[in-house]
C-alpha cells in the first residue's frame, strides 16, 4: 500500500501542477457538454431540458432551469448553499429557485488556497468570495450580451432581474432563451462587481438548500449509492495499523449465501457479496495471516514517554521577539506549565465507504470525499487509466472533519472493483473506522513565562512537540523542521516584549491526519490555559488581564468585551456555577468564549456557552450560526471524552461506548453574538472546536481550584 | 426463508436469513436508504425506525422480530400528522448540517411527541440522548421539537 500511496501522490502532484494556473483565470468553459451530461447530483435530479453552460459554474436549460455548480464537498458546513449564493448574487437569480449540483473533478474547481480540488482548512468561502461572484457576473454579462445582440441594442440599455433580461423597449428574454448564444461569447476577465451595500443575497440569513432532502431521507450519501449490477464489499484490515495480509483462507466464506468473491488487496482481505450483510457475515469466517510490521510494538505509555523525551530537545524556532532569556532572567515571578493532548479519532457518523466501477477503458468513482483530485489520482495509479477516462461523482458527506481528505478507503474500493470486475460499494464498520483512522496528533506543550513586578508578563516561551500530518500528506510544505500547519495560533496574540517559540516534530509511529481546526485545537488549549494561569498568579481578573495585553488588537478587544458583557462576566454566576474565558483568532476569524460550568464530584457539566464572533464579511448568517454551535459541541466531545490509546499496536477504542461523544443531555445552551464587520471573510467551519477546551478548563479552575492541563479533562 | 412484514403501509416479502438486521433489509432489500448505519451496536440511533409505533434501533433488530409487524421509516413521516409537523419544524429551524443522523433524530422525535405531546426539557434529554449528532445540531434539535410541540418559548 505504501507504494500505491506514493504513486498516487505523485499522480496528484502531477495533476496538481497542471491545474496550478488558478481557479478562475480560465473560468469560462464554453460548450462543455460532457460536464453537463455527467453533472453529479447530490439532490434528486429534476428533469432538465437541454441547455448550455455559459461557464464552469452556471448551466442554463432551454426550459430556464438555472443550475449552479458547487465545487466543494458538502459535509455539513453549508457550502452547498453559501457558495452558490455568491454566484447567484451577481447572476441575478433567486437562490431558492436554482438547482445546485456537485462539481465533477476538473481544473476550474481547484481550491487555489490549497492547490488542489480539496475541501478543508475553512477555506471554501474565503477562497471563493471574489471568484464565484466574478463567475456569476461573467455569466450574466454574456447572457445579457446575447439578448442585446438579438435585439440589436447596446447591452448597457438592458436590465436583468430574476433570470429575465429586459431591453430598452420593455422587450423581455429569459436566460433560457439566450443560453446557447451566450455560451459562444467571451466575457470580460474582470467584470465590475456589486458593492457590498447592494447585496441582496450575500450576508443574509438564507435557509440551506440541502435541508429538505436531509429531513425526508432522500439526500444521497456515499453509503446510499447504488449502481446496476453493484456488489457489496466488507474488508478486514490488519488490527495493527500498517500491517499487511500475507495469506488467507476464504473457503468457508466462499460457500456462504450471496458471496461472489474473496480477494486480497493491499490493505487486507475483502469479501464481496450480493448484500452488505452477506459480505460482513462471511468476512468473520475468513482466516488471515498478517504481517503486523513495526506498529506491533506501539503502546500508549511508550508513545507518551517518547513524546516527553522528544520535548526535551530545543527544536526549530518559529517565533523570536526581543530576548526571552534576558526578560525571563529579570522577571519577578516565574511560571512554567506543561499541557498534554491525546490522539483523537474523527468518528464522522457515516463510516468510511466508497463505490468504484473499474472497467477496461473507464472508471467511475462515486462517494464521499473531501479531495476529488486525490481520488482521481489514486484511480489513475491503480488502473493505469487516463484522467479523462475517470469520472468523479461526489455525494453528500456524512461528516468529514478532515478524515475524508485521506483516500485509503477510495484506493481499497478501486482495487476491489478492479479485482472482481464489477461495480463495488465498500463499507467499513464503525470499528474499522475508529481503529483505522488517521488520528489527530497527540501533543505536549511546555510554556514558560516571567512576570514583572506588576504581574504582567515580560517574557514567554512556547515549546511544542507533536507529530506532523503535513510531513505525510504534503511534505513539501515542511521546511527546516517547521510544519506551518502545526503552528496555527501557536504565537500568543498578547503584547509581551520577549517571546520565543520552538517546535519539535516527533513521529510517534501512529499515523496522523488533519482533524477539524488542525493544530488550533492543540495550541489554543495550551496557550489560553496558560494565560489564565498567569492572570491567576498575578491576582488579576482573566478578562481584564487579557484586555491589558490586547490593546493593539481592536478585533480581539471587541469580541472579548462582547462575550464578557453578554455572559454576565464580573457579576455573580448562577448558584453552583463558575465561568471561564478564552479567546483566539483562527482562519481570519476572531472569537471570544465564556463557558459556564458546574462540577459535581468528578463530573463537569457545561451549562451555557457565550460566544462573540467577528468572521469578517459574512456570506450566510444562518450557516455561520450553525457552524459556531456545531463546532463548539464537536470540541466539547474532545474536552470531556475524546482519547485514542494503543495496546500492542492496536487502537483500543472501537465504537461510541468506549469513545463517547457529547449527546443531547450533555449539550450546553449556546448564545452567539455576531460582530458586524466589513473585513475580509474569515473561516468558521473549524475554529471554535479549539476554543471550548480552554474556556471550560478555566471555568473548572474557577470552580474547583484544580488546574487541568491534560485532555480529556479528568478531575482528581 | 421468506419473511413478510409491512414497510410504510406496504406488505413486503423478503428472502433473507432471519437473523439479518432489519437495517440491512430495509436498505439493501427494500431499497429505502433514508435509514442510516452508524455504529451497528445500538449506540448512535442513526438507524432508528418504528416497529409497531415503538422506536427501535434497526441495526440490532433481527428481521425475524419484524415478521407480521408494521415498520415505519423516515420515508413515511410526511404522511403522518406528527411526522409532518416535526419535519416542518426541522426545515423552519434549518436543523441539519451533514444530515446523516437526522433521519434517526426525526424518528426519535416523532416517537417522543407521539407519547408526550408537550415534552419537558428532561423528556427531550431522555428521549433524544440515544441519537448522536457529530455535527452538534442538538440546540436546534431541541428547539425544533419545542416548535413542533408548540412549547417553544413556553
Amino acid at each position: 500500500m505504501t507504494t500505491l500511496q506514493n504513486s498516487s501522490r505523485r499522480a496528484f502532484v502531477k495533476t496538481g501542477a497542471a491545474v496550478g494556473g488558478g481557479l478562475f483565470s480560465g473560468g469560462l468553459i464554453v460548450g462543455c457538454a460532457t460536464m453537463a451530461d455527467k453533472g453529479p447530483t447530490a439532490l434528486p435530479p429534476s428533469a432538465t431540458a437541454p441547455g448550455a453552460m455559459p461557464n464552469a459554474w452556471v448551466k442554463v436549460g432551454t426550459d430556464n432551469a438555472v443550475t449552479i455548480i458547487c465545487a466543494r464537498a458538502e459535509m455539513g458546513q453549508g457550502v452547498f448553499t453559501s457558495m452558490p449564493m455568491l454566484v447567484a448574487e451577481e447572476l441575478e437569480v433567486d437562490i431558492t429557485k436554482v438547482r445546485i449540483e456537485m462539481a465533477p473533478a476538473g481544473e476550474p474547481y481547484t481550491n487555489t488556497m490549497l492547490g488542489g480540488q480539496l475541501t478543508g482548512g475553512s477555506t471554501s468561502v474565503r477562497e471563493a468570495y471574489d471568484g464565484l461572484r466574478v463567475a456569476g457576473a461573467q455569466a450574466r454579462i454574456v447572457l445579457v450580451q446575447a439578448a442585446a445582440e438579438r435585439w440589436k441594442v447596446d447591452p448597457s440599455t438592458c436590465s436583468v432581474a430574476n433570470a429575465v433580461i429586459t431591453g430598452p423597449g420593455g422587450q423581455k428574454l429569459t436566460y433560457g432563451d439566450v443560453a446557447e448564444a451566450a455560451s459562444k461569447l467571451t466575457p470580460p476577465k474582470a467584470p465590475k462587481l456589486k458593492d457590498a451595500k447592494d447585496f441582496k443575497i450575500v450576508g443574509k440569513w438564507v435557509t440551506r438548500r440541502d435541508t429538505p432532502a436531509k429531513v425526508d431521507g432522500s439526500a444521497e450519501f456515499g453509503i446510499d449509492v447504488k449502481l446496476p449490477g453493484m456488489l457489496y464489499a466488507a474488508l478486514a484490515q490488519c488490527p495493527v495499523i500498517g500491517g499487511k495480509p500475507v495469506s488467507f483462507d476464504g473457503a468457508t466464506a466462499k460457500g456462504m449465501p450471496g458471496v461472489t468473491n474473496v480477494v486480497q488487496v493491499g490493505d487486507g482481505v475483502a469479501v464481496v457479496a450480493d448484500t452488505y450483510w452477506h459480505a460482513r457475515k462471511a468476512l468473520e469466517t475468513v482466516k488471515i495471516v498478517w504481517n503486523e510490521g513495526a506498529g506491533k510494538s506501539l503502546n500508549s505509555a511508550g508513545i507518551n514517554a517518547a513524546l516527553k523525551t522528544a520535548s526535551e530537545k530545543p527544536g526549530a524556532e518559529f517565533r523570536k521577539l526581543g530576548n526571552f532569556d534576558a526578560g525571563y532572567g529579570a522577571a519577578a515571578k516565574k511560571i512554567e506549565a506543561t499541557y498534554e493532548l491525546p490522539f483523537l479519532s474523527h468518528a464522522p457518523l457515516e463510516p468510511m465507504n466508497f463505490t468504484a466501477d473499474v472497467r477496461k477503458d473507464s472508471c467511475l468513482l462515486y462517494g464521499p470525499t473531501q479531495f476529488q483530485q486525490a481520488a482521481v489520482g489514486t484511480a489513475q495509479a491503480i488502473t493505469g487509466l487516463k484522467p479523462e477516462q475517470i469520472t468523479m461523482r461526489t455525494t453528500f458527506l456524512g461528516g468529514g472533519f478532515g478524515r475524508r481528505i485521506d483516500f485509503d478507503f477510495i484506493a481499497q474500493a478501486i482495487e476491489i472493483s478492479k479485482a472482481v470486475g464489477a461495480p463495488v460499494k465498500l463499507l467499513w464498520s464503525r470499528e474499522d473506522d475508529m481503529k483505522h483512522d488517521f488520528y489527530r496528533p497527540t501533543s505536549r506543550h511546555t510554556l514558560t513565562a516571567g512576570l514583572g513586578a506588576n504581574g504582567m508578563p515580560t517574557a514567554v516561551k512556547v515549546h511544542l512537540t507533536s507529530p506532523s500530518v503535513t510531513q505525510r500528506l504534503f511534505a513539501a510544505f515542511v521546511k527546516d523542521g517547521v510544519d506551518p500547519f502545526m503552528l496555527e495560533a501557536a504565537v500568543m496574540p498578547y503584547d509581551i516584549p520577549n517571546q520565543l517559540g520552538q517546535v519539535v516534530i516527533h513521529d510517534t509511529g501512529l499515523r496522523v491526519g488533519y482533524w477539524r481546526s488542525v493544530s488550533h485545537a492543540l495550541n489554543v488549549f495550551a496557550n489560553e490555559s496558560f494565560i489564565d494561569e498567569l492572570a491567576i498568579a498575578a491576582g488579576k481578573d482573566p478578562v481584564a488581564y487579557r484586555q491589558a495585553l490586547l490593546t493593539k488588537e481592536p478585533r480581539y478587544l471587541k469580541v472579548l468585551a462582547t462575550a464578557a458583557e453578554k455572559s454576565g462576566w464580573g457579576k455573580p454566576a448562577p448558584a453552583g456555577r463558575s465561568r471561564g474565558v478564552a479567546v483566539m483568532e483562527g482562519y481570519g476569524t476572531y472569537l471570544a468564549m465564556v463557558s459556564e460550568v458546574s462540577v459535581s464530584g468528578k463530573e463537569i457539566k457545561v451549562h451555557r456557552v457565550t460566544i462573540a464572533a467577528d468572521v469578517g464579511s459574512m456570506v450566510n448568517a444562518n450557516v455561520v450560526a450553525q457552524q459556531i454551535e456545531g463546532s463548539t459541541i464537536f470540541g466539547l466531545s474532545a474536552a470531556l471524552f475524546g482519547e485514542i490509546t494503543l495496546k500492542d499496536g492496536v487502537v483500543e477504542q472501537g465504537n461510541f461506548n468506549d469513545y463517547p461523544v457529547v449527546r443531547m443531555h450533555e449539550s450546553p445552551a449556546i448564545d452567539v453574538h455576531m460582530i458586524a464587520s466589513t473585513e475580509k471573510p474569515g473561516g468558521i467551519g473549524e475554529p471554535l472546536t479549539a476554543l471550548i477546551s480552554p474556556s471550560v478548563g478555566n471555568a473548572v479552575f474557577a470552580a474547583t481550584g484544580q488546574r487541568l492541563r491534560k485532555l480529556p479533562f479528568r478531575l482528581a | 426463508m421468506t419473511i413478510r412484514f409491512n414497510v410504510n403501509g406496504k406488505a413486503v416479502d423478503v428472502k433473507a436469513e432471519a437473523d439479518t438486521p432489519l437495517l440491512w433489509v430495509i436498505r439493501d432489500e427494500v431499497g429505502l436508504t433514508g435509514t442510516k448505519f452508524g455504529c451497528g451496536m445500538a449506540l448512535c440511533g442513526a438507524c432508528t425506525v418504528h416497529l409497531d409505533g415503538v422506536p427501535v434501533r434497526s441495526c440490532q433488530t433481527p428481521l425475524s422480530a419484524a415478521a407480521g409487524k408494521n415498520v415505519a421509516t423516515i420515508e413515511a413521516m410526511a404522511s403522518t400528522e406528527i411526522g409532518k409537523r416535526v419535519q416542518a419544524a426541522w426545515v423552519a429551524l434549518d436543523v441539519p448540517q451533514c444530515g446523516y443522523c437526522q433521519s434517526g433524530q426525526i424518528m426519535s422525535a416523532v416517537a417522543l411527541l407521539t407519547a408526550k405531546p408537550k415534552p419537558t426539557d428532561a423528556d427531550i434529554d431522555s428521549a433524544m440522548s440515544g441519537n448522536i449528532c457529530r455535527c452538534g445540531t442538538y440546540p436546534r434539535i431541541r428547539a425544533a421539537i419545542q416548535t413542533a410541540a408548540g412549547t417553544k418559548g413556553a
